[in-house]
């Protein structure tokens, strides 16, 4: 079947409208809000009682690089939570639901099921994104922003959020039970997590396989292409596996 | 155009594990036509039903839906089927409107043409004061519905329906029946069902399957006289001797049921139907005034010939 643009579209439209119709979605959108806000304003609070010594060094580091960063940061370490229970409801509860079978059942490719779920939980991640970065952004108010690290670490979360979903949405492929594939997913994540914490000198190629590894040079305001290949990868690989795993399935 | 056949399946096989669920399934649906599929739980009903709909993958078989191959085609041979699964897939959270023209885009229907075919799907299905609801909130048998109206929205030739009055009250049943003998005149219908009473009432075909394999076919009305010798029963209030009847041409057994009625069984007549012998019993009654009150031809019951088909010997 030939792959098209609009159908990944009519999943992908159809996602995010099931997620907004979950109070479930309103209450973690609101909750992770204030939990944000209340992290900037700590962060915001700690750099302006240090900020009288900080003009005293010869080059002193930025409003942009002590506030924001740390923020987006944090911002990192609760996608990691938050993906995959967004993630585990793609197909798993499809298959529950005994609804996947309307999916199989019409005239739509498993290309276009995988890369309209995908989407649809992407867009509605990018919508977090930029909201949290939006109050951010706010520094702009008291101070000048170094606006290239804030986009730079927006990009790298995005493409964090990218490679996440994509793992989630394999997970969730994999099982019928929502539950077991967030918390197989939300193991996964943290093990890779863990492995950027490994000292570098002692296992360098384990923590190249580690997606945080990776967003720690975007953060730093380091862009590199070998960092931007490897989100690509990391996301397209667990696409096709999802592809292939939804594919060769019956219902 | 009646004979257009819209739906062939050549030997379809299907193994899960060790055993064999369906094995050498052929199968021809033609425009018009309602085909019913009986069998036993574990018969293989739903697994034929989801392979012609093109959501099981099976082991070996060629389907064709309107001349394209299901595996090949697969595009143009779905965008013609609309399948109504076992538990209707329903998105609990939408509501019917919504789902519904999802459903629409899913079939690839023109945008333009989906609030025309959303308006008549619901007057269709008895779903018109519905569309605001949530879907989780109906009831079954309005869910059903909406689960039926979900395998109409796009006009598909096929309508695969995998038990669909399951779950309904017995006005609800007859809506849906009437339905689908609606939907049978310019669409092919191929139902499954372990309900004999809706074989006899909307389907023009039966096919019987069991244990996997087909094993008997014919029109319904031909089910009903499967195995049967021709037959009625008649009262008459002043009857004749039984010797009398007896000696009615073509008549090979007569029985007194009560002093005034006879189960009369004869052999087929060939050119008049089955119509000759009653008729020349009515004729000699009004002559001899025998004051024929009923007349009642025997039919085999459905039932009867279900369990004799599917007997395990």
């Amino acid at each position: 079947m030939s792959t098209s643009p609009n159908m990944i579209f009519v999943i992908a439209h159809k996602e995010i409208r099931s997620l907004f119709a979950m109070p479930s979605t309103w209450l973690i959108l609101a909750a992770l809000q204030f939990i944000f806000a209340l992290l900037f304003l700590s962060r915001l609070n700690a750099y302006l009682q240090v900020q009288a010594q900080l003009t005293q060094l010869a080059n002193p580091p930025g409003a942009t690089l002590i506030v924001a960063a740390p923020m987006f940061e944090a911002l990192a370490l609760i996608l990691l939570m938050l993906i995959p229970i967004f993630t585990m409801r793609l197909i798993a509860e499809e298959r529950r639901n005994q609804t996947l079978i309307l999916l199989k059942s019409a005239p739509i490719s498993s290309t276009e099921i995988v890369l309209g779920k995908f989407l649809g939980l992407f867009i509605f991640l990018s919508i977090i994104i930029i909201a949290c970065s939006l109050m951010v952004m706010t520094l702009a108010l008291g101070t000048s922003v170094d606006y290239g690290l804030l986009l730079l670490n927006v990009l790298g979360l995005l493409l964090l959020a990218a490679s996440y979903t994509a793992l989630g949405l394999y997970f969730s492929a994999l099982t019928v039970q929502p539950a077991v594939a967030a918390i197989s997913t939300i193991a996964v994540l943290f093990a890779l997590g863990l492995l950027a914490g490994i000292s570098p000198d002692s296992s360098i190629a384990f923590d190249a396989i580690s997606p945080t590894r990776h967003f720690r040079s975007f953060n730093n305001g380091l862009f590199s292409s070998t960092d931007l290949i490897f989100f690509l990868l990391f996301s397209i690989t667990f696409v096709l596996l999802t592809w292939h795993k939804l594919k060769n399935e019956s219902a | 155009m009646s004979e257009y056949i819209t739906l062939s399946a050549h030997n379809l096989h299907h193994h899960r594990g060790q055993r064999e669920i369906i094995r050498n399934v052929s199968l021809e649906l033609k425009r018009g036509e309602v085909l019913g599929l009986l069998g036993h739980n574990g018969a293989g009903k739903s697994t034929t039903l989801q392979a012609l709909a093109g959501v099981l993958q099976i082991d070996s078989g060629r389907i064709e839906i309107c001349g394209f191959d299901l595996k090949q085609h697969a595009q143009e041979a779905k965008s013609r089927i609309g399948f109504l699964p076992e538990t209707p897939p329903l998105y609990q959270d939408m509501r019917v409107d919504d789902y519904l023209t999802f459903c629409a885009r899913l079939h690839r229907m023109q945008p333009a043409d989906i609030a025309a075919a959303l308006i008549q799907t619901k007057q269709r299905c008895g779903l018109q004061d519905c569309g605001t609801h949530i879907i989780g909130t109906l009831s079954k048998g309005y869910q059903q519905r909406v689960g039926i109206a979900q395998a109409l929205i796009h006009q598909p030739q096929v309508i695969i329906l995998d038990e669909p009055t399951v779950g309904l009250d017995p006005t609800q049943i007859k809506e849906i029946r009437m339905l689908i003998r609606e939907l049978g005149d310019a669409h092919s219908v191929i139902l499954s069902t372990h309900l004999l009473s809706e074989v006899e009432n909307i389907c023009d075909r039966v096919e019987i399957l069991h244990h996997g394999r087909l094993i008997y076919s014919d029109s319904s009305a031909g089910m009903q006289q499967h195995g049967q010798q021709p037959g009625f029963i008649v009262s008459l209030l002043t009857p004749p001797t039984i010797s009398v009847l007896r000696a009615i041409n073509m008549v090979t057994q007569v029985e007194q049921l009560s002093p005034t009625q006879f189960k009369i069984l004869h052999t087929h007549a060939i050119n008049s139907g089955d119509i000759a012998v009653p008729a020349a019993l009515l004729t000699l009654a009004a002559q001899h005034g025998w004051q024929a009150q009923q007349l009642v031809p025997l039919k085999a019951k459905l039932e009867d010939v279900f369990n004799q088909l599917t007997q395990d010997s």
